[in-house]
């Protein structure tokens, strides 16, 4: 008994002397993270950093606020930013320990939701927008109706993401509206077009890379670097930019308030401003990032890739996915709610 | 009784609780005292991004039953929820109806073997139980996916020319549960089988005509206390299922289990997420309850 | 007179009944199974036998560090929860029934009664508030919460075991040795131990079997095995996680012809 005890404790304190050799707990969206870069990182700085998943911005922020989680840092999208920090769940940033910090491109640096980038440190953007297999359906892609008002082929082989505002915004802006909106009979409307078309759904799930490409569902409302992995795999699958309006999106790897390896986070958030790292970033997921100067080192087929470069006529359909007043957050929670049960 | 005697007993009884003791402390710990945490919780009210305000509120158990209209404050039944708990008795009720069927033919199979045959069945029967459920499920996805074993054979061999959508279904559940949970039904079947008396049987051919007759006259009244118990034992972990539904419900198609596990995630309603597993909790014990009334009866009938 | 049993015992189908349920409960394994000796990168399609799904996944630190961890856990939860288990097996068999025995039996076999997510709902809520009191964030949560579900499952056999011992070896062993922990050492435990192992071993499983539990306790970086493979069909359905769970599948099966070869020596 004895012996089991001292080994128990040998145990216990093995995995805290691991700790004080320089480890990261990064909590990040699943399938999101490089592993070449991670291990480059581990390389170059002897820090050793664990990735933990989630897969929606609720999920991270649920798990973070209940405390004793034990992470460094989170990768909230643009439009929780303010909630993150509004919280108190994120640390302002000490931009002298990030020499780095310049690379950041002009247009990411002063965003609305983080000016002048004091809290968050650009990840990847994206746009959300619909999949459609054209081996099932050969129309138009470049519209929401695929999910809202599907075609016959595809009813009860859509998918839908799981992520509530991309959801509720795509159907706002299918609804004649603008994500955000407070007008409550245009709220109204959406949420019942949304209840009207979940029958015909097939489900409302994260892992469709593997599931479009394995032709598992035939159509789904996704994010493009991920549609970008699936076309690869096979070239039926074509991603489309609903002219209704599509969101744009930004994630950013924000530093916890109660992060306890603060020093080895500065030098992670420094080595992915490394122009040659977010493109290691980038390779992975397939989204672009928001440092200046990535582009020569990413993979030749992401320069003319349609899920990376927006058509020309549909580029002013993107919205940009900012923060939305409380009491919009709070409709949108309710259809989400309603939408889920 | 002597003194003495009487000392010795209380020693004895003193001795049995010391030594269950430390098992009792860590279950208390980390087993059954949170449940009461957990009802502490239900009557709270929700922060707003997940977690609870510590105010008392009748919210969470509102919920359970009604829900407000987010834009005209109406209150109506809450039939979302209600639909969803139908859901999941059904399904868990409907997967302790098949696994019977299935399992009680198996389980009669396995019991009339020659004892060294039996004994190699009966560990091919607890095999899968003991594999990884995660696994079991995969499996079952990688068997109805569309791409998946029964349609290649249903399109190869031409029964059909469109592949069969089994996947993200209420019916792609069931198969996955029925699955799952088929050995807990064999078991106490097997065991109450093994137990059977077969020249019961020849006394049943004489006195009744046919085959059927004996099944539904002799056999299962006998057997009755295994049948209450693999369906307790399948029910249960049915009813509160939350990985195979996960997997192969696609997140539309959500049992009670998963829908709690929302409320503590995207749902950020902690207090509507303690209830309903309070609610989830109840009825099992209910189901508990009649298992043991059941069990008693069946006893006394012919014990 | 047997013979004549087993004719009459024959009901018409059962037969026949009892074989699919034995196709249908392999074959999806045996699917499985196969498909991790896949060379290609699909599930869709078999396209030559390759190992080099398992050499990924031998590869792959994070399966590294979440099959380190299970078996960490399982390994924890299975000595505790049976060597509790097995005193409280001792104190509540054999001796005369004593007030609150039937708690103790109905406390004991409560994670058996009780759906895991309901168990998992409330352990979040409690260790998440001693997390943040505490701060200690590590394994012990886990190994706590696995030790507690595995206990009925260390219980069970080791009752069985005992209930089937004979008596008169140890009331002459109480004669022979001086003091009733002698006793209990050179006797009772060695006659008790095949139903000790057979506990240990099904809270090992067990324990290393479990999802939602662990889910809903785990902190940062704590990943075992099941909840990482979770992860995994989530996203997508690789053949690696197929190989893992041949390995898992492996690794259930030696225990459990261990479990079943010590049993019966029992009998």
């Amino acid at each position: 008994m004895k012996r089991l005890m001292t080994a128990t404790a040998l145990l216990l304190a093995g995995t805290a002397m691991a700790q004080a050799q320089g480890v990261l707990q990064l909590y990040n969206w699943g399938d999101y993270t490089s592993a070449e870069l991670l291990a480059k990182f581990e390389a170059e700085t002897g820090i050793k950093v664990t990735v933990t998943d989630y897969d929606s911005n609720d999920t991270a922020l649920a798990k973070i606020e209940a405390g004793g989680h034990g992470f460094d840092l989170v990768v909230p999208s643009a439009n929780y930013v303010p909630v993150w920090i509004e919280k108190g769940l994120v640390a302002e940033l000490d931009l002298t320990k990030l020499p780095n910090h310049k690379n950041i491109a002009e247009e990411w640096l002063n965003v609305d939701y983080d000016t002048g980038r004091k809290y968050s440190i650009p990840w990847q953007w994206g746009t959300t927008g619909v999949a459609v297999n054209q081996s099932v359906y050969a129309g138009d892609v470049n519209t929401s109706a695929i999910w809202l008002d599907p075609p016959a082929e595809l009813v009860g082989k859509i998918n839908v993401t799981p992520e509530m505002n991309d959801a509720i915004a795509l159907a706002t802006m299918y609804m004649g509206g603008q994500p955000c909106s407070e007008d409550t009979e245009l709220l109204k409307k959406v949420r019942d077009k949304l209840l009207e078309a979940k029958p015909k759904w097939q489900s409302m799930d994260y892992g469709m890379t593997e599931k479009m490409a394995a032709n598992d569902v035939a159509a789904t409302v996704y994010w493009n670097g991920a549609m970008f992995r699936a076309r690869l795999q096979n070239p039926d699958v074509k991603y489309g930019y609903p002219k209704e309006g599509f969101i744009l999106w930004m994630d950013q790897v924000m530093l916890l308030n109660d992060a306890a390896n603060v020093e080895e986070a500065y030098k992670f958030l420094d080595f992915i401003m490394v122009p040659e790292n977010a493109a290691m970033i980038s390779a992975y997921a397939r989204y672009a990032n928001g440092i200046a100067g990535s582009e020569p080192f990413m993979p030749a087929d992401m320069k003319d890739a349609p899920e990376i470069v927006i058509p020309a006529e549909l580029a002013d359909k993107g919205v940009f996915m900012g923060n939305c007043s409380p009491k919009s957050v709070e409709y949108i929670t309710a259809i989400w709610t309603e939408l889920n049960k | 009784m002597s003194a003495r005697e009487q000392r010795r007993i209380a020693a004895e009884a003193r001795a049995g609780w010391l030594l269950s003791l430390p098992a009792l402390l860590l279950l208390a710990v980390a087993a059954s005292g949170p449940l009461l945490i957990m009802l502490v919780y239900s009557f709270l009210e929700p922060g707003q991004y997940g977690n609870v305000e510590w105010r008392f509120s009748w919210d969470g158990w509102f919920g359970t039953l009604f829900s407000r209209d987010i834009f005209d404050g109406t209150v109506q039944l809450a039939d979302a929820h209600l639909t969803i708990l139908w859901r999941s008795v059904k399904l868990a009720l409907q997967t302790t109806l098949f696994t019977f069927v299935v399992g009680f033919p198996t389980a009669w199979f396995i019991a009339t073997r020659p004892p060294r045959a039996r004994a190699m069945w009966l560990f091919l029967i607890t095999i899968p139980f003991w594999t990884n459920l995660l696994i079991r499920t995969v499996a079952i996805n990688e068997i109805i996916r569309t791409e998946g074993l029964i349609n290649k054979v249903l399109l190869g061999i031409g029964l059909r020319t469109t592949p069969l959508d089994m996947l993200y279904s209420d019916f792609a559940v069931f198969v996955g549960m029925t699955y799952v949970y088929l050995p807990l039904m064999v078991l106490p079947l097997f065991a109450a089988i093994d137990r059977f008396d077969m020249r019961l049987l020849e006394a049943g051919y004489d006195l009744y005509a046919s085959r059927w007759k004996v099944l539904r006259r002799v056999i299962l009244p006998i057997v009755r206390p295994g049948i209450v118990a693999g369906s307790i034992l399948v029910f249960v972990p049915a009813l509160g299922a939350y990985v195979t539904p996960r997997i192969l419900g696609g997140g539309k198609n959500m049992m009670i289990g998963n829908f709690i596990e929302l409320q503590f995630g995207q749902g950020r309603n902690w207090p509507l997420g303690a209830a309903l597993s309070v609610i989830l909790l109840v009825i099992v014990m209910a189901a508990l309850l009649i298992y043991v009334r059941a069990a008693n009866r069946g006893t006394s009938s012919h014990g | 007179m047997a013979d004549r049993a087993f004719s009459v015992a024959r009901l018409p189908g059962f037969t026949a009944i009892a074989g699919l349920v034995f196709v249908c409960l392999y074959l999806p394994i045996l699917v499985l199974v196969v498909y991790s000796f896949n060379s290609g990168r699909s599930v869709a399609s078999f396209e030559g036998l390759s190992l080099h799904w398992y050499a990924d996944a031998w590869a792959n630190d994070r399966v590294v560090d979440a099959t380190l961890r299970s078996l960490t856990i399982a390994a924890c939860a299975a000595v505790i929860s049976t060597v509790l288990a097995t005193m409280a097996a001792l104190g509540t068999t054999r001796r005369r029934a004593f007030k609150g025995q039937t708690f103790i039996y109905v406390m004991i076999n409560q994670p058996l009664m009780v759906p895991e997510i309901v168990t998992a709902v409330a352990l979040l809520i409690l260790f998440a508030s001693v997390k943040v009191a505490t701060g200690y964030q590590g394994l012990g949560y886990l190994i706590l919460a696995h030790s507690a579900f595995c206990i009925p499952f260390a219980y069970l056999p080791i009752r069985a075991r005992l209930e089937g011992m004979d008596l008169t070896l140890e009331t002459a062993a109480a004669d022979l040795y001086a003091s009733p922990w002698h006793a209990f050492r050179r006797v009772t435990l060695p006659l008790l131990l095949p139903g000790i192992a057979a506990g240990m071993m099904l809270a090992f499983v067990t324990s290393l079997d479990d999802v939602v539990i662990t889910l809903f306790v785990q902190s940062a970086g704590q990943d075992t095995l099941p909840t990482y493979m979770l992860g995994q069909i989530r996203r997508q359905i690789t053949t690696e996680t197929y190989a893992i769970s041949t390995v898992l599948l492996g690794l259930t099966v030696v225990l459990l012809t261990l479990f079943f070869a010590l049993t019966r020596k029992k009998s």
